[in-house]
């Protein structure tokens, strides 16, 4: 069975031209897929459909064997989906990087001391120990960017979404990045421009042509 | 306040980054302390009293362990707000006649009253600025939360913390590309419109990116509640604190009765 699976959908924005049309698409248990196509062809507004932040005119969502249509079943799926936004600020909006990271876990009721753990436990496997403390708006671009993958790891998602992950990342911290991502074990959607970084993470996929999508 | 007056420090980081030794004692307690400082001096009217209060507060100063000149610089920035009503007092309230300028008689009764609000502005200031605005802003929020502010006001201070700095770092962006532009500022309709559109630019990206995080705290499962981590814990340190303060508050309230009755 597909993790997620999307069928022929439609959506435009109020007052504009149709961004998709008769877009569709699988990710099966462990795929690692990446979604190309050129700017403003709709890669981001796909993730916010399949996030239920976006509403398609048209067409089925269906993840964990379920069918998505109202807010009320995207709630259970944000939890079983880990979303990394493109600008890392949007993402951290919390003081304390601790905060920020067990924000997610308190959501899904857990406890003030298993959030704790949970922050030490996936700051530990990420070597993101040393950021436990710090003030989120102050950290580099390369550190929001990992800390943004751990907000999104303590979760513990069953499939991963990534809008741009490299975007403003240094040869060692894209390196970091690459490293980290190859050890999960989660299926993996992953947004980028960037060829060498899809060919390490997921070469294979769809390309977003003509509003809709296209096997690679 | 002290935030907005010294434009060459970034915003938000005030004292809270020095850590002075005040800082160790619990904020809930130092937040209620400076709320029963303030209340009590405002209450005093005795010029003696109220000088004994700014010895008080002096002497906080002094345990504290922020920097004293530019703690008192920034105390004298509060005053700058004040010097005219304390100015023109003198001339606005009846009484004794002590001068005049231009036919305008300033008054002794005038002049008390400035000295008396002057000393207790600065007693008062000087105490938030010691022991409130000694921590850092984050540390306040959750101290307010601790004691119990509505939820609402404290998220509501904690993303004014936090998004600061995002849109004053996009604000110098803004004006940055305007300057390479060869903008430059000065009373023309082309000022205007461009600040208009500065501010207009900045209001739009605001509100997007207010929408981007809500969608982000969505996907983390947000459902209207920010638990916060912090848990405070009154030591004996803070108890001592709080006594000796409140034996201090007493004692001014004694004097300020016994003064009261000659």
């Amino acid at each position: 069975m597909p993790l997620i699976e999307l069928t022929d959908i439609h959506f435009a924005y109020p007052t504009l031209d149709p961004v998709l049309e008769g877009a569709s698409m699988r990710l099966e248990p462990g795929d690692r897929l990446s979604i190309v196509g050129p700017n403003g062809a709709g890669k981001s507004t796909l993730l916010k459909i399949i996030m239920g932040l976006l509403v398609p005119t048209q067409g089925m969502i269906t993840a964990f064997e379920k069918p998505r249509i109202e807010e009320a079943d995207f709630h259970e799926l944000r939890r079983r989906i880990g979303f990394v936004f493109q600008d890392a600020d949007d993402q951290l909006f919390c003081p304390t990087v601790a905060e920020d990271v067990a924000f997610g876990p308190l959501n899904l009721g857990k406890s003030k001391d298993e959030a704790l753990a949970i922050v030490d436990d996936v700051l530990g496997r990420l070597g993101l120990m040393h950021l436990r403390d710090r003030v989120t708006h102050k950290l580099s671009g390369g550190e929001k960017r990992l800390v943004t993958l751990a907000t999104v790891l303590a979760m513990e998602p069953e499939v991963l979404i990534l809008d741009e992950p490299t975007n403003a990342l240094d040869p060692d911290n894209y390196a970091r990045l690459v490293e980290i991502l190859k050890g999960l074990d989660q299926a993996i959607l992953l947004v980028s421009h960037d060829p060498d970084f899809r060919a390490e993470i997921a070469p294979e996929g769809y390309r977003l042509e003509n509003r809709a999508l296209v096997r690679l | 306040m002290t935030y907005v007056l010294t434009s060459d420090d970034k915003p938000l980081t005030g004292f809270g980054a020095l850590r002075a030794a005040v800082s160790s004692l619990d904020p809930r307690m130092r937040i209620v302390m400076t709320v029963f400082y303030a209340i009590t001096v405002v209450a005093l009217d005795d010029l003696r009293v109220l000088s004994g209060a700014l010895i008080l507060s002096m002497w906080l100063l002094a345990i504290s362990g922020l920097p004293f000149q530019k703690t008192l610089k920034r105390m004298a920035m509060m005053d700058g707000f004040i010097i005219f009503t304390l100015i023109l007092l003198p001339f606005t309230m009846p009484g004794t006649p002590m001068f005049s300028v231009f036919g305008f008689d300033a008054t002794w009764e005038g002049l008390w009253r400035a000295t008396e609000i002057a000393l207790t502005a600065n007693a008062v200031i000087l105490a938030v600025m010691t022991l409130v605005g000694s921590m850092e802003p984050v540390t306040m929020g959750h101290a307010l939360f601790a004691l119990k502010t509505p939820e609402r006001l404290v998220h509501l201070m904690m993303f004014t913390i936090r998004y600061i700095d995002v849109l004053r770092e996009e604000y110098l962006r803004l004006r940055t590309s305007m300057k390479l532009r060869g903008f430059r500022p000065g009373t023309n309709w082309h000022t205007y419109r461009s600040y208009g559109y500065l501010v207009g630019m900045m209001l739009v990206r605001a509100i997007e990116r207010s929408e981007r995080i809500l969608a982000a705290m969505k996907c983390r499962g947000f459902s209207g509640r920010i638990v916060l981590l912090e848990e405070f814990r009154l030591t004996r340190t803070d108890v001592l604190f709080a006594v000796a303060l409140s034996i201090a508050l007493a004692a001014l309230v004694c004097a300020e009765v016994t003064y009261a009755a000659y």
